[in-house]
């Protein structure tokens, strides 16, 4: 039986200049480790870290500001579930530098809420069981609170585009859009109530 | 988790500096805007640049010169378009701006439309219009992981030899997967480029090249910087989009289409076709066939009937090939009727 | 038997916790960032473990050369096969698996070695500096292949060459019914292979401690199985290890199995002495897999004019993928449940798993029956048309009657699927719709059913299948321990729900502690839609005990009949003086002054099984759930794309606990029935060494909102005798309809049968090009089966049994 040698190393007939300037190594080895020194401005606090150029607003948060309430399902923006709020926008926090994020505040799950005072939001996703699993929930809200923040009556549609960057797997998106609504009308009227059928499914 | 290689950043203010740093690195460095294709691909070791140009802090490249809406400069004439009458893009401009600019949406609809096709809005909060038009080729074979690729023996476009989607194949069939290409191509857009040694301005296809390696003519220390759009004087543009669902997929099928009426008669015709090649296609005998009639369902099936052989999809993208190829009279023909009066 | 009490045997009261739609006790935690997931678990002086994945479809591993990757600065272990040669896998007849693989790789990304540095970006780079030799094996990427290769086996067990298991079983006379049929259908269907792809990546976290014990946190569904496989594998006392689920994000079977990267972390943490995390990629987590097998079907029944079906021949091939996992059990769920909600007289069933050099195949969702049930539904549709029978009418003229054996002895008691056809029959306006809609237009019906847990545990054993135990506090607080863990499906909030209904108090005056082998007793797993059924009996148990002791300490207090002591409000009451009371914790308190420390258990078995046979494991449920499910949906003939519009299901839940809980698994499961139906697939590249086609979130096709349909939801309560407050299960079930129910309504929009899974645009035009206006399977291989084992039915030797009301 043949023996077929399989190993990381680079292919030796390759032609680097025909490849566009693509390199063929898999990682690159040592190279610059030095850490810059970033202050971010993360949940309304400056937060200081020191960090090396290449980590993502993602692992910065969770692995060095222990702010685990950002999730991620891919770190490659085929999902949504990392979405933090930058300069009020929602953005993949994967797929952001770290050091590309000084001077653009910076909001989490964590810091959705208003001291013990909820965001309307986390309210009635919690209210219609609208997180299941819970783990797309942060970056849900946090591109719910985008939507809001923007526009406080959207419609059904409006709610399905600002939320199609976002998958869920267990809810189906129908407890979510309704916990938007719900938390819309609440942030008008915070006696508002879900519907009948919401909570109870359709009766006759 | 996925993690990106290491590599030195640069945040430069100017176009300048940041051509500079290219200049002086060389073809170890690479620019990012809103990282949105590219960080993907380091984290995958499709590209593991040595040195990264970061272009969010350049405030030349960001901005629509004329718009009423963003307020980012300019002299304002003609209900949001600039002095030579048409509009002037920043690359660096996210494509949820432009998907919010008003001038944009009235008087390109078509570009307007394909922005707002792209991927997802938490990806166009991120993704700017420099980073769509030169978005890497993509391939099945070629957006996967380091060792996905390892287990397929690689392929042409990265650390192999061979273009598994045609084996026989001496170029890259990996696809030119840009909604806005096709639309600035069929707008008749021209896009500046510069570099230390100067700045060049070119026609729309004159950046795209049929080789899903090379598939960009911009040299490497070239930074594409402005998006010039004609005046829209006449035109009606629209852009219709393949793909299997509503958010986060990249096109397996653009259409786009620009028409100008003298009458009811097409004076001048423009029909691209994305995600079918390595670069943007132009649909020429469609177009002529268009040219001097009536936009009459007849005629729109005429074109869409010559458009149909252009498409000659691989197997290298989401749904079968055959299906694809099938689907383009159907969206050339939307894409034409959207564009009738 | 252990299991449900005297609670419900009680004069009915008003329930006040149960059927409420609270908040789940996790919710907020879930909102605000504060539940802690397996991956969130940080500890000092943690190592991260990287595994390195055989880029191989079918391999020997001639050599392992790990010694460069050892010598990397901040690495600071290396394991390959060699050092855990135990081998484990969830089912006793398929161990199977080994941690990292010992002397043969059999697909792509099956493990090959691991590494533990001090970071993940160091544990990376030393994968790849491990060089492995490969001496390649001819691999089998299909069931065709699998036939035609048996040699080289994948395995060294099973029926024989790549043949993993046969099961063929007679009820009755199929030939005799075949006989007595007025008419004979046959179909052969296809349902492709699909995933899990939950939102969580599977993570571990291992901590030895100093005395040699070992500790895995781990986002599995099964912490009871992952702790037995993990003592077997490193060779430890169980007492010395323990695992803690973690909340799942999102699990649907695919966190059912023990792991090899659980194992991994434990043997890095047992041989550093310093914590080791573990978190997959998302490519990885398509490797683990364990989810749809992908399976061929054909289906031939007998039927009379009237509908109904006198014999029913299935036989189903699965393609299994490289190990067993639960793949014996998935295959007799292919033919357990045919039987369970329309009569069926005479039933064979034969079904065959192939091994192949592909990710594992296992339980997901619906487990085993979401394939069948497609074939049988879209089957019903076709005879219905050909014996101009409504399709709703030719089902709810033979249904399988509550209280009754089937021909199976499978043994049904609550059956509900009547009123839910009738429910979405009439929500759906179906009478005025089918086959009078605008072409391009359509409408289409289909129905199912599912266990509420499986009747016998995985390993054989007469232990109780769940337990629960309550330790109440003098300050009113309740403390619930059991080994149960949420996966999103809410079973922590119904164990809040049951227990505080029971005592008298508040859902949120419960502390729940689950899914931890030291602290909390066994239960088998979130799997099976076994624990709202079994957890809830248990629950039950141990709250009634409760309530005993403190109805004893507060009769005597106030000097009233135990008889009158009535709870509620958090408070214990003379009920016919209500005014007359102890508040909770007071009686609390009466009752530990009287009789000390208060603490009491609840355990659940099923009740015995009347299926006695070999393969009789499968099948048996304390109660089935029925869902009904009707279809509205565009298709445009031009392009073949369907636009699912809406979708009406009825479920018969028995009770809810919780109903705004329950709506949601309905949605959740229409939700992954519907990408099922019309766009994910697993599938492989065979010309490429067997490469898994797109293992990414952008290329495995998941429907975002822009494609969720409106889902109208109708609940219907027929409480089942076995069933916690007469609750059955709602997480699975709703599944099923959806991909058959697309099928028939696509049929009813265009006049084409598509009898595949996925119903994509370009199969809907090659249907609408052919001849036979169909897309589908055209054969099935060419297989030897065994003769199967025969098995009277429940009615052999009554004289007249579609007369006779229990047949049992």
């Amino acid at each position: 039986m043949a023996r077929v040698r399989r190993s990381a190393k680079k292919k030796a007939t390759q032609d680097p200049a025909r490849r566009g300037g693509q390199r063929t190594v898999p990682a690159p080895r040592g190279g610059a480790r030095v850490k810059v020194h970033l202050a971010l401005e993360v949940n309304g606090e400056t937060l200081e870290v020191a960090c090396a150029s290449h980590r993502t607003l993602l692992e910065i948060l969770r692995e060095d500001l222990g702010l685990t309430g950002t999730k991620h399902g891919c770190e490659l923006g085929e999902c949504g579930t990392c979405t933090v709020l930058i300069d009020g926008r929602p953005e993949l926090s994967c797929l952001v530098l770290g050091i590309e994020c000084e001077d653009r505040p910076i909001v989490t799950v964590e810091g959705l809420a208003d001291g013990p005072r909820l965001h309307p939001l986390q309210e009635t996703f919690a209210e219609l069981g609208a997180a299941q699993c819970g783990y797309c929930t942060p970056g849900i809200l946090c591109a719910a609170k985008a939507l809001l923040d923007a526009n406080p009556d959207p419609s059904l549609p409006e709610i399905r585009e600002a939320l199609s960057g976002n998958l869920c797997r267990c809810t189906g998106y129908i407890k979510i859009f309704e916990a938007v609504e719900l938390a819309a009308r609440r942030l008008k009227d915070p006696g508002a109530k879900p519907a009948r059928e919401t909570l109870y499914g359709r009766q006759d | 988790m996925m993690r990106l290689p290491r590599f030195r950043y640069y945040g430069p203010r100017s176009v300048a500096e940041a051509a500079g740093i290219l200049s002086d690195e060389g073809p170890e460095a690479m620019v990012v805007a809103g990282g949105t294709d590219l960080y993907p691909n380091m984290k995958r070791r499709h590209q593991t640049p040595k040195t990264l140009v970061g272009l969010r802090r350049v405030a030349a490249l960001i901005g629509v010169r004329g718009a009423t809406t963003a307020g980012r400069s300019g002299a304002v004439s003609r209900g949001g378009l600039d002095r030579s009458g048409g509009m002037r893009i920043g690359a660096g401009t996210t494509l949820t701006d432009l998907e919010r600019h008003a001038g944009l949406r009235d008087h390109y609809p078509g570009l307007h439309e394909a922005i707002r096709t792209i991927s997802t809005p938490v990806l166009r909060n991120m993704g700017t219009i420099g980073g769509n038009i030169c978005l890497d080729t993509r391939c099945n074979y070629y957006d996967q992981t380091w060792e996905w690729r390892r287990a397929i023996n690689f392929c042409m476009k990265c650390d192999g030899d061979t273009c598994w989607v045609a084996p026989g194949s001496d170029i890259c069939l990996a696809v030119s997967s840009s909604d806005s290409a096709p639309m600035l191509c069929a707008l008749g857009a021209r896009l500046h480029l510069q570099s230390r040694r100067g700045t060049r301005a070119i026609a729309a296809p004159d950046l795209f090249r049929r080789d899903g390696i090379r598939y960009l003519t911009k040299r490497p220390d070239e930074i594409l910087t402005t998006i010039d759009l004609p005046p829209p004087d006449g035109w009606r543009s629209a852009y219709r989009k393949l793909r299997r669902r509503e958010a986060f997929d990249f096109p397996v099928l653009g259409v786009a289409a620009c028409l100008r009426f003298e009458g009811d008669v097409v004076a001048e015709a423009r029909l691209w076709l994305g995600a079918v090649s390595m670069a943007p296609l132009e649909a020429r005998e469609a177009q002529d066939a268009l040219i001097g009639r009536p936009l009459t369902r007849d005629t729109m099936e005429e074109a869409a009937r010559l458009a149909y052989p252009l498409a000659k999809p691989v197997d290298n993208t989401d749904f079968s090939l055959r299906w694809r190829k099938e689907m383009t009279r159907h969206f050339v023909l939307e894409a034409l009727s959207a564009c009738g009066p | 038997m252990a299991g449900r009490t005297e609670g419900l045997a009680r004069p009915a009261r008003a329930l006040r916790v149960v059927g409420r739609p609270v908040r789940k006790v996790d919710g907020l935690a879930k909102c605000t960032g504060a539940l802690r997931y397996a991956d969130d678990i940080i500890l000092p002086r943690m190592l991260f473990c990287r595994i390195l994945r055989s880029p191989v479809p079918h391999a020997r591993i001639a050599n392992v050369d790990t010694s460069k990757a050892a010598r990397m600065p901040g690495v600071k272990a290396v394991l390959t096969g060699p050092d855990l040669p135990i081998p484990f896998g969830i089912l006793p007849v398929s161990q199977d698996e080994h941690a990292l693989c010992v002397d043969r790789v059999r697909f792509v990304g099956d493990p090959v070695a691991a590494v533990a540095a001090v970071d993940e970006d160091t544990a990376f780079e030393a994968i790849q500096a491990i060089g492995v030799d490969y001496e390649p094996l001819r691999p089998v990427f299909s069931i065709d292949e699998a036939i035609r290769t048996p040699e080289p086996r994948i395995h060294d067990y099973g029926d024989s060459g790549n043949i993993h298991k046969q099961v063929a079983l007679e009820f009755g006379d199929i030939e005799h019914g075949f006989r007595e049929a007025d008419a004979v259908f046959e179909d052969l269907v296809f349902y492709e292979g699909s995933t899990h792809l939950a939102m969580e990546q599977h993570a571990a976290v291992a901590q030895a401690d100093p005395d040699g014990k070992v500790t895995l946190w781990s986002s599995t569904q099964t912490p009871h199985y992952v702790h037995r496989a993990l003592a077997k594998v490193l060779g430890m006392r169980p007492a010395h290890v323990r695992v803690i689920a973690c909340p799942n994000g999102g699990g649907f079977g695919g966190k059912s199995d023990p792991f090899n990267h659980e194992i991994v972390v434990a043997k890095l943490a047992l041989i550093t002495g310093r914590p080791v995390k573990v978190t997959l990629t998302r490519e990885e987590v398509f490797y683990c897999h364990r989810g749809r097998h992908p399976v061929l079907m054909q289906i031939k029944t007998g039927v009379r004019r009237d509908g109904r079906i006198e014999a029913m021949h299935f036989r189903s091939f699965l393609d299994g993928g490289a190990y067993g996992s639960y793949g014996v059990a998935s295959t007799y769920y292919t033919g357990a449940l045919q039987t369970v909600t329309y009569d069926v007289r005479n039933y064979k069933f034969e079904g065959v798993r192939f091994f192949t050099n592909k990710p594992p195949c296992g339980p997901k969702r619906g487990h085993g029956t979401p394939q069948p049930r497609f074939a049988l539904e879209v089957h019903l549709d076709k005879v219905a048309e050909a014996l101009k029978i409504d399709p709703a009418e030719i089902r709810l003229r033979h249904l399988v009657p509550p209280n009754t054996l089937t021909v199976n002895s499978l043994r049904v008691g609550s059956m509900g699927l009547r009123a839910c056809i009738e429910k979405v029959v009439a929500g759906s306006d179906w009478k005025r719709k089918f086959r009078l809609l605008p072409p391009g237009k359509g409408i289409g019906l289909a129905c199912s059913s599912y266990i509420c847990g499986a009747g016998l545990p995985i390993y054989w054993n007469n232990m109780p299948h769940t337990g629960v135990q309550l330790k109440l506090d003098r300050g009113g607080g309740v403390t619930v321990f059991c080994g149960e863990i949420d996966i999103g499906q809410g079973s922590d909030t119904v164990l809040a729900q049951v227990v505080a209904e029971i005592l008298g108090i508040e859902p949120i005056d419960i502390r729940i502690v689950f899914g931890d082998t030291d602290l909390t007793p066994v239960d088998l797993g979130s799997y099976s839609s076994r624990v709202t059924l079994m957890m809830g009996n248990a629950a039950i148990q141990a709250a009634e005990r409760a309530r005993e002791i403190l109805a004893r300490a507060a009769a005597a207090k106030l000097e009233a009949p135990i008889e009158r002591i009535g709870f509620g409000d958090r408070r214990v009451f003379d009920v016919e003086q209500p005014d007359r009371g102890l508040t909770f914790a007071e009686a609390v308190q009466a009752a530990e002054a009287r009789e000390g420390t208060i603490g009491t258990v609840g355990s659940y078995t099923p009740p015995p099984s009347a299926a006695k046979y070999k393969g009789g494991g499968v099948g048996p449920s304390p109660a089935y759930s029925y869902s009904a499910a009707v279809v509205e949906l565009d298709v445009d003939p031009r392009t073949g794309w369907v636009r699912v519009e809406r979708v009406h299901l009825a479920h018969d839940i028995g009770r809810s606990i919780n109903p705004v809980l329950v709506v949601g698994q309905v949605e959740g499961s229409v939700y992954m029935g519907l990408g099922e139906a019309l766009m994910e697939e697993q599938t492989f590249r065979a010309n490429r060494n067997g490469v898994h086609k797109f293992p990414s979130m952008l290329e495995y096709k998941s429907p975002t909102t822009m494609e969720m349909p409106e889902v109208i939801t109708y609940l219907v309560e027929d409480p089942d005798p076995n069933g916690p407050f007469g609750a059955k299960e709602v997480g699975q079930g709703p599944l099923l309809p959806i991909a058959p129910a697309i099928a028939n309504a696509v049929h009813d929009a265009i006049g084409v049968r598509i009898d595949e899974v996925p119903i994509t645009p370009e199969k809907i035009l090659r249907a609408i090009a052919s001849p036979s206006k169909r897309c589908g399977p055209k054969r099935i291989p060419d297989f030897a089966w065994h003769d199967p084992i025969r098995v009277p039915t429940p009615w052999a030797g009554v004289v007249d049994p579609a007369r006779s009301g229990d047949r049992s």
